[in-house]
């Protein structure tokens, strides 16, 4: 043990009282070969506390019928919880109206709602969609394919070694070809904490709308979307301790009744003759067929619960963890934090020198420890640090110093190993 | 005894920090490109065959200890052998690797035996079993390989990764 580094008991660490949040969710009482399970892969996707699971139990065992279909008892249940959640997930990213938050299956799904619905309608060849080197796969490629089949052309915010943004050259990228704008929020690959409020009102200044992919961010801190003043905004349900098959798609009223439907089907229509289709209203206009009605009353389970900790209090442990850890590991030999961003948020992409990321994946995960290795789905920001892969060590408000240690000590036998 | 040390043995790791046959040969007969998407482990193959015998093989690429290990020691075990040997040996490597057959029934692996391990983590079957891949696709005239390619000339299972 490093004795120059005891594990520090802020007073967020604290105000999150992680032992009685830890007896919530049952999985972190599991062992991996052997060892107790030392869960940091929570930027891949997080654990769900016990009340989400019995919410999702009493939903599937005494609530389930079809929404907006029947007059049935619980046809009506089904879809006053459907709707219930939607408001709860409307208050946690404080939306003006209920009708600007859209259940779509997660970001992925939600940003290719945009790119059909809006991007199809509204990009002309010629003009130029700027997105970011952060990004994950997930807002590249549809923009890429948007591109393609209109001929637009994609201009890249670069980093610096550290993992943040070049504003300045941000702000270069526009002209007057430059018609949307996609960021991402948080970096999953390397933490970084982008200023999107700032980028946003560039961008608006030059009235070009803004899309943030905000899976990495919803999670970790208080996001409010009209404070943010962005036109649209996705996230995803299984990394909030919600279900997997769930996210959300916000976007502005006035630009969401604007916009062309993404699917269509049952559910999104007034009226159907063979001669002409009358599209619903929003919400509803893009949430054709059945929705994901038992993963929607789960994620508003689950903002209940996060709501309850507070988001500022998670964000405080999470950022204790992060110090910490960032202070354990910049200390040892032949370990490298890529992603060194001023403002970060608690995930840590490592190396070890000598030793590739699928080797350390295995062996932390003899010792209990899981952690991702691989290109994150951002092989961009890979290229751009010039390394094939990383190991990654994500934080949510449940892990302990201890768990920190146990990461440290897990990396120290990987060296011992290889050695 | 802890899991790891069953996989990450001494002549693994000793293969991986000194790998023999370590570069490119200059106009090889016979070349081939293996890469493994799912994780970025990139392999290149190349040998001299002359007449049936693998006469010189060397490879190089980016991956892990597994990977390059496995790449290693084939070359070691497959140099001087007839084509026919060495896609024998393959054969069974993969066979071992992924499970399918014991150990007992093998009879060319030898000391390719420190891999039997991987049987165990479905996530790095295809880490030792790469270098094979990339082999027997430079064996066959195929300039480029792929873990997860629909025509996977040795159309081994790949569990997911
Ligand atoms: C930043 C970011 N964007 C998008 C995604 C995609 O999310 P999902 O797979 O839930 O659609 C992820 C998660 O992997 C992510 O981290």
């Amino acid at each position: 043990m490093n004795d120059t580094h005891t594990a520090p008991q802020t007073q967020a660490a604290s105000a999150c009282d992680v032992e009685r949040i830890r007896a919530d969710f049952p999985i972190l009482k599991l062992e991996i070969n052997g060892k107790p399970l030392v869960y940091l892969d929570n930027a891949a996707s997080s654990q769900m506390p016990q009340q989400v699971i019995d919410r999702l139990v009493r939903y599937r065992t005494t609530q389930h019928a079809n929404v907006n279909r029947a007059v049935h008892t619980l046809s009506e249940i089904a879809t006053n919880e459907f709707e219930e959640a939607r408001r709860k997930l409307q208050h946690f990213i404080n939306a003006r109206e209920e009708r600007e938050v859209i259940f779509t299956s997660g970001t992925t799904d939600s940003i290719n709602l945009v790119m059909h619905g809006y991007g199809r309608k509204f990009i002309k060849a010629g003009d130029e969609i700027i997105l970011t080197t952060l990004e994950h796969h997930a807002n590249i490629v549809p923009w890429q394919m948007l591109a393609e089949e209109k001929g637009a052309t994609i201009r890249v915010v670069p980093v610096n070694d550290a993992g943040e943004l070049l504003i300045d050259e941000y702000e270069k990228l526009f002209n007057e070809r430059t018609k949307f704008v996609g960021v991402m929020h948080v970096s999953n690959a390397l933490g970084t904490i982008n200023p999107i409020k700032q980028m946003i009102a560039f961008a608006h200044a030059h009235g070009v709308p803004v899309l943030i992919d905000g899976a990495q961010a919803v999670p970790h801190m208080k996001v409010d979307v009209q404070d943010l003043d962005c036109d649209f905004y996705a996230f995803s349900g299984h990394k909030l301790c919600g279900p997997t098959g769930i996210g959300i798609l916000y976007g502005k009223a006035a630009l969401l009744e604007r916009m062309q439907p993404f699917k269509g089907g049952g559910d999104m229509i007034l009226s159907v003759t063979f001669e002409k289709t009358t599209y619903n209203t929003i919400p509803h206009k893009f949430e054709a067929g059945t929705p994901h009605i038992a993963g929607a009353i789960g994620l508003g389970a689950a903002v209940d619960y996060l709501s309850e900790i507070g988001m500022d209090a998670i964000a405080a442990h999470e950022h204790a963890l992060l110090d910490y850890a960032t202070a354990q590991m910049s200390q040892m030999r032949g370990v490298r934090i890529i992603g060194t961003a001023k403002n970060k948020a608690a995930v840590i992409s490592f190396a070890i020198d000598g030793v590739h990321p699928h080797d350390i994946g295995t062996l932390l995960n003899q010792d209990g420890v899981a952690v991702r290795t691989g290109h994150h789905c951002a092989q961009p920001v890979m290229q751009r640090f010039c390394v094939p892969a990383t190991s990654r060590a994500s934080f949510a408000f449940y892990n302990t110093m201890a768990e920190v240690d146990s990461l440290v000590a897990g990396i120290r036998n990987v060296q011992k190993v290889f050695a | 005894m802890s899991d790891y040390k069953a996989l990450y043995q001494e002549v693994i790791l000793d293969h991986n920090k000194k790998p023999r046959n370590y570069g490119t040969l200059e106009h090889p007969t016979h070349h081939a490109d293996g890469r493994n998407p799912l994780c970025g482990d990139h392999i290149e193959v190349a040998l001299n065959l002359e007449g049936e015998n693998i006469g010189a093989i060397a490879f190089q690429g980016e991956s892990c200890a597994i990977c390059k290990a496995s790449a290693s020691m084939m070359t070691t075990a497959v140099k001087g052998k007839t084509r026919a040997d060495a896609e024998e040996i393959t054969q069974e490597f993969l066979a071992m690797a992924t499970g399918k057959r014991d150990l007992g029934s093998l009879s060319h692996i030898g000391r390719l035996s420190v891999f039997a391990g991987v049987r165990d983590l479905p996530t790095r079957v295809k880490c030792a079993i790469l270098p094979w891949h990339t082999l027997h696709a430079a064996l066959n005239a195929v300039e480029s390989t792929s873990t997860e390619a629909e025509n996977d000339p040795m159309q081994a299972p790949i569990g997911d990764a």
